[in-house]
């Protein structure tokens, strides 16, 4: 079991990192030359490198409790980076540093108990690290509430910091002056888009004002996030479920809570239409309210992970092809389609921002004849 | 679906709503307010000043045809006062005129009367002048006629040329 585990680890961990090295370099440099050395691979290495890409693409997409720019060496668990708070809740809060865990390498042992972890998930377990597996391969190893500070949390801080500054900033420019400065310039237009052509179109000109600070707090926060996404740091923070989830629920709160008369009216009882009607309408209406956000977490959840995967393999196939014409023509495809994800980028916020006002209008629209 | 629910992470989903939120709201105060507050004066700034600039105009538009109004009017009352002018002018020369004529008129009569008067004293003068040479004469004949016959006849013949001239 202890083999098991250590080695599972290391794949998940450590190989990533190295390989992530290579995509690095290559990505900089436009060169495969460090995959012409390895030229005269066999096959079988091949099939290796070939899963130990589809790890690390997998691994890209997780969460992690450390922050590891890139491996020096896999072996000697070298490792550029730092590590992160871990924070979990287990009778009693407990936090201590990720170095503990040693990049997956060893259980942590923290007041008499002890923690590893497991698919980038903190698991109780004792001092061996076993892990106890059911009969679908599930670990049944208890999950403590983990509140730790990991690689996306730091992000999310570093974003909202980002946004802090940058609209601090241009808001206090509009002080001494009535045209914008600075980098105000360049967000003005932005801002005055999404007031424009999403909150007052969708929402209308009397409530759209209540909604304003919303769209643009997520607008902006989801394009600057999935922009981070797209840079060498390897971290994409709204392929997390957990992320959209959080936003969606927001969109879905706030509709429910400024919906009004009309708007219920709608769902439970709608206007001109048969009795029978009304009452079929009715539970699919309501159900219509849960869908609503639910689709606006899933497609950002989705388009960005897809984005990430699909960016990824076209990376990856470079070391696989090693040759002069499959490698070029990889990078170029990675290129061509690095570009359309900074389009994504920005549609996706766009979406979910547009999607939002949508909804918004819908529950302070003013009841009018049909 | 299942790997999704697995894939969950509670802590992440925490995190990002604290921190969402607290962006959010800090945003709110400090930042969206300030900004979409400074922007709306400037555009109802700019909407005053271009109501403000095409009121001037059409201000500006009005006074010019006031003045032009004006204008015209101070025109037709000018022409007006000359017309009035002239037929005043005409009327006072032609009554000057009809005055000076009435009074030559009566001027003329007076003097005609006058003449008369004159004549017609003069015409009695000459009479009694004549009545009192007449006597003279008569006198001068009779005395004559005591002296020298054809003395008296000579003088008498004198006076009657005399009588003659006048």
């Amino acid at each position: 079991m202890h083999g098991f585990f250590e080695t599972d680890i290391l794949s998940d961990m450590q190989k990533p990192f190295y390989v992530k090295v290579l995509l690095v370099v290559t990505l900089l440099l436009g060169i495969n030359a460090f995959a012409q050395e390895k030229d005269h691979s066999s096959s079988e290495e091949k099939g290796s490198l070939k899963t130990e890409i589809k790890e690390f693409i997998g691994h890209h997409l997780l969460d992690s409790h450390d922050f590891t720019l890139f491996t020096i060496d896999e072996e000697k668990n070298e490792h550029v980076g730092f590590p992160l708070p871990v924070i979990i809740w287990d009778d009693g809060l407990k936090v201590f540093s990720s170095s503990k865990f040693h990049h997956g390498e060893s259980v942590a042992e923290v007041d008499g108990n002890y923690y590893a972890l497991y698919h980038g998930k903190i698991v109780k377990t004792d001092a061996e690290g076993t892990i106890n597996y059911d009969e679908d391969h599930h670990a049944t190893n208890v999950k403590p509430l983990d509140f730790s500070i990991t690689k996306n949390v730091v992000f999310i801080f570093l974003v909202s910091a980002l946004m802090l500054f940058l609209f601090g900033r241009m808001a206090k420019s509009y002080k001494t002056s009535a045209l914008p400065k600075g980098i105000g310039r360049l967000l003005e237009p932005i801002v005055l888009y999404i007031r424009d052509d999403i909150a007052i179109p969708n929402i209308g000109k009397k409530h759209y004002k209540k909604y304003m600070s919303y769209l643009l707090t997520v607008f902006f926060f989801i394009w600057i996030i999935n922009l981070l996404g797209l840079t060498p740091l390897g971290v994409n923070v709204t392929n997390n479920i957990a992320v959209t989830f959080a936003l969606a629920i927001l969109t879905y709160l706030i509709t429910t809570f400024t919906a009004n008369k009309n708007y219920w009216k709608h769902i439970f009882w709608m206007p001109d239409v048969p009795v029978f009607m009304k009452i079929v309408l009715a539970p699919i209406e309501l159900l219509g309210t849960f869908i609503k956000p639910f689709s606006l977490m899933i497609r950002l959840y989705a388009n960005i992970t897809a984005g990430h995967v699909v960016l990824m393999s076209i990376l990856g196939m470079m070391f696989i092809f090693k040759n002069w014409i499959g490698s070029p023509l990889s990078f170029g495809l990675a290129f061509a389609l690095s570009l359309l994800e900074l389009l994504v980028a920005a549609l996706q916020a766009y979406i979910f921002t547009m999607l939002s006002a949508l909804y918004f209008g819908s529950a302070v629209e003013e009841h009018h004849d049909h | 679906m299942e790997k999704l629910i697995e894939q969950f992470s509670f802590g992440l989903f925490f995190w990002q709503l604290l921190l969402f939120i607290a962006v959010l709201l800090l945003l709110r105060k400090f930042a969206w307010k300030p900004i979409l507050d400074a922007v709306e004066d400037r555009e109802s700034g700019i909407k005053d000043a271009l109501a403000a600039a095409e009121n001037a105009k059409k201000e500006m538009q009005n006074a010019t045809a006031d003045s032009e109004r004006l204008l015209q009017e101070a025109r037709v009352e000018r022409e007006a006062m000359i017309k009035e002018a002239r037929e005043m002018k005409e009327k006072i020369v032609a009554d000057a005129k009809d005055l000076a004529q009435a009074e030559a008129d009566k001027m003329i009569k007076q003097a005609q009367l006058a003449i008369e008067s004159e004549k017609k004293a003069a015409v009695a003068d000459i009479k009694n002048e004549v009545a009192t040479l007449s006597l003279e004469i008569a006198e001068k004949v009779i005395k004559g006629q005591f002296s020298d016959k054809a003395k008296q006849m000579k003088l008498v013949e004198e006076m009657i040329g005399d009588i003659k001239l006048n």
